[in-house]
């Protein structure tokens, strides 16, 4: 491999070096993926979460690289990777457009798909056109492509003593309560199933296979016409623990809030236990991380404490009513729409902020008018407070003094308020 | 407040509402046509009747359960290709919507929604389909780069209504036959995108667009306009929040100056 290449890639200043490389050495990212063995995580919601929770678990195991900026895209991972020692274990999330590009030179052995659902349809497209190239990029990955698409079929045995990988595909962990997800890893050659939940639906309800309707019950779904259905489940978590592949219950408490991560937890556990870290092991090493590049840490903004959440489309927002503080606590929602955020915030409207009402919201962002107006039709009290800092001062001011302000900002407008503050 | 129809052809007397029935505003398959927030529309037109004193009901017709036919405004979103398709087909079985127009229902569809009201329309592969024939408009698959990006609109005059804001993102290129009058003239975006800078489309109480953001959210004057030609005159409401982002958008999007060329730097909105 090139000098040059070798030379732009060493201590290349993140990104910006990821890019450089990239332009000098098309294949950077094969290359520093040689002899690693690595897992890929994607989806639309709780990519870096699950890649955090990952790396916790993993590193008990050995140094595990990682991309834990949320540089998602082939540079950020080519950062990650160059900066790291050769060889080891490597947990990285991958943006939900770039999975095939990426497996197909980072040759990993787990594949972690969460979810897919409505995120910037401006840039990303239609949510079953997504799921289609998923599918045709695991079916292509040096699987044998089996498609074993049928009723509760789950593909391959994924408790076969034979490592993770070992077939020339990666193994794929999947969430079987997400159609478009089973969809997309029905192509795989071989898939783990784990029952980690589906808030959002709306964007599922038309079956992936046949394009007729997909039925919800409680605990399942199937087609109404084709019979494509959920996979019986391998792995599976509820309030208590996980049950994994073998039957084995594994009662965990996390640190991290709400249920969305509970079941990131399970697939992260699940794609550990893949690469020979046990279940429970990977599960302790989990619960003390309570923070996520600022996620769901406390923070002075302006010197008022507040607890940031992200939130960036209808499906997260479905998690976050889980554990946001009740009424009548105040909350901050700041909205922007640069290209990260998507340009069209229309998805406010799927949004049931219904749910916020009984307590005060402040609106803030560059987005903060479209807010607004879609809170008055929701009939919940707020008020508009363009700059971000002052808005977590105005809730700090409207509701109890004792506690954090919570804070649910979508993508830019969460990076700006972390940049305007300090740990608390 | 404007008089209804006044591009439009004839259509069915004003169907003025006694105070004991509920005016039913009728979101068609939400689960269908709704991926751009659109099924805010049916929220908005609810909410406008109930603050001035109407008794509402507002029904969300799953695709899984019949369109009623005897809804008094009718609202269709945005959709991907696949699920376009279904929503055409459901609709085209019993007509509920024709029947509902033909005893003067009004009707706002958005993107797919509008599309479908058409004769024809494409599916993803280019294939033409047909659509409910509602209103004299036809799609065809546009051959350029996809339109994406903020829609500014000055109505057709007779309408009475102000500037326009949307946001667009559709794949189909629709155009208007001598029955169907555009709901307004492109000032930046693409709109229609039959080259001839039309945006939309309005014949009789029928209004398609291609306008997101929802659409009602940004032009509050545009669902009074709807509730108008269905209720009567409307008292006025405080809609300065919407004002104020109505202002922010027009402010925030070029206008191409009066040649009309486009240029790839108008297409972004971030000059704050």
């Amino acid at each position: 491999m090139g000098r040059a290449s070798r030379l732009a890639g060493r201590g290349g200043g993140g990104v910006i070096g990821g890019r450089v490389t990239l332009l000098v050495d098309p294949d950077a990212l094969a290359r520093l993926s040689a002899g690693r063995r690595s897992v890929l995580v994607s989806g639309t919601n709780g990519k870096t979460t699950t890649t955090r929770l990952l790396v916790a678990a993993l590193a008990t195991a050995g140094p595990t690289a990682t991309n834990s900026g949320g540089a998602n895209l082939p540079f950020g991972l080519v950062a990650a990777l160059s900066g790291a020692a050769p060889g080891g274990l490597a947990a990285l999330e991958v943006d939900e457009a770039y999975l095939g590009q990426v497996a197909a030179a980072a040759r990993p052995e787990v594949v972690c798909l969460l979810n897919l659902s409505r995120d910037q349809l401006d840039r990303i497209s239609e949510v079953r056109m997504l799921a289609g190239r998923w599918r045709q990029a695991l079916a292509g990955t040096g699987g044998d492509g089996a498609s074993g698409v049928g009723a509760g079929a789950a593909s391959g045995d994924p408790s076969a003593d034979a490592p993770a990988g070992a077939h020339g595909g990666p193994v794929v962990v999947a969430n079987a309560d997400d159609p478009m997800v089973v969809w997309a890893a029905s192509g795989a050659a071989r898939v783990v199933w784990v029952g980690a939940g589906l808030s959002w639906r709306l964007d599922a309800t038309g079956c992936p296979r046949c394009e007729g309707r997909i039925q919800f019950t409680d605990a399942a779904w199937s087609c109404a016409d084709c019979g494509f259905a959920r996979p019986d489940v391998h792995v599976s978590v509820d309030d208590g623990a996980m049950t994994d592949r073998s039957g084995r219950r594994h009662p965990f408490t996390l640190s991290l809030p709400g249920r969305c991560n509970r079941s990131n937890a399970a697939m992260a556990a699940t794609a550990a236990s893949l690469l020979g870290v046990d279940e429970a092991q990977a599960l302790t090493a989990m619960e003390p991380v309570a923070e996520v590049t600022g996620r769901y840490g406390v923070m002075r903004v302006g010197g008022v404490p507040a607890r940031m959440l992200l939130s960036k489309n209808p499906a997260g927002w479905m998690e976050i009513f889980d554990f946001l503080r009740p009424a009548p606590s105040p909350v901050v929602v700041a909205i922007n729409s640069r290209i990260a955020d998507g340009r069209d915030p229309s998805w406010l409207w799927d949004v049931p902020f219904e749910r916020l009402a009984g307590r005060q919201v402040v609106a803030t962002g560059e987005r903060c008018r479209d807010l607004a107006v879609r809170l008055r039709y929701a009939e919940v009290d707020h008020v508009m407070v363009v700059d971000a800092v002052a808005a977590v001062a105005e809730a700090r001011r409207l509701g109890d003094q004792s506690a954090p302000v919570d804070v649910v900002a979508n993508y830019t407008a969460f990076q700006r308020l972390r940049r305007a503050a300090v740990d608390a | 407040m404007p008089e209804e129809g006044a591009v439009a052809s004839p259509s069915p007397p004003s169907r003025r509402r006694g105070g004991d029935s509920a005016v039913r505003v009728v979101v068609v398959h939400p689960d269908l046509l709704g991926t751009y927030g659109d099924g805010g529309n049916g929220l908005i037109l609810s909410r406008r009747l109930q603050w001035r004193g109407f008794a509402v009901e507002l029904i969300e017709a799953m695709s899984d359960s019949q369109v009623p036919a005897s809804g008094d405004v009718y609202c269709l979103g945005g959709g991907e290709d696949a699920a376009q398709h279904r929503a055409a087909a459901e609709l085209a079985a019993g007509n509920p919507l024709g029947q509902a127009v033909d005893n003067g229902a009004a009707v706002l569809a958005v993107c797919a929604g509008f599309q479908v009201l058409g004769h024809r329309y494409p599916s993803a592969d280019g294939q033409m389909r047909d659509g409910l024939g509602l209103i004299d408009i036809e799609t065809r698959k546009g051959t350029g780069r996809r339109p994406v990006g903020e829609l500014v609109v000055t109505p057709s005059s007779g309408l009475g209504l102000p500037q326009m804001t949307g946001y667009e993102n559709h794949g189909g290129l629709t155009s208007l036959g001598p029955g169907a009058q555009p709901l307004g003239h492109v000032d930046a975006g693409i709109g229609n995108g039959g080259g001839d800078g039309r945006e939309g489309a309005v014949v009789g109480r029928v209004i398609g667009t291609y306008m997101h953001g929802p659409v009602l959210a940004r032009n509050p004057a545009l669902a009074d306009l709807i509730l108008s030609s269905v209720v009567g005159t409307l008292d006025p409401l405080d809609d300065s929040e919407a004002e104020s982002l109505r202002a922010e958008r027009l402010q925030t999007v070029r206008i191409p100056g009066r040649s009309g060329r486009w240029h790839w730097r108008d297409r972004l909105t971030s000059r704050r």
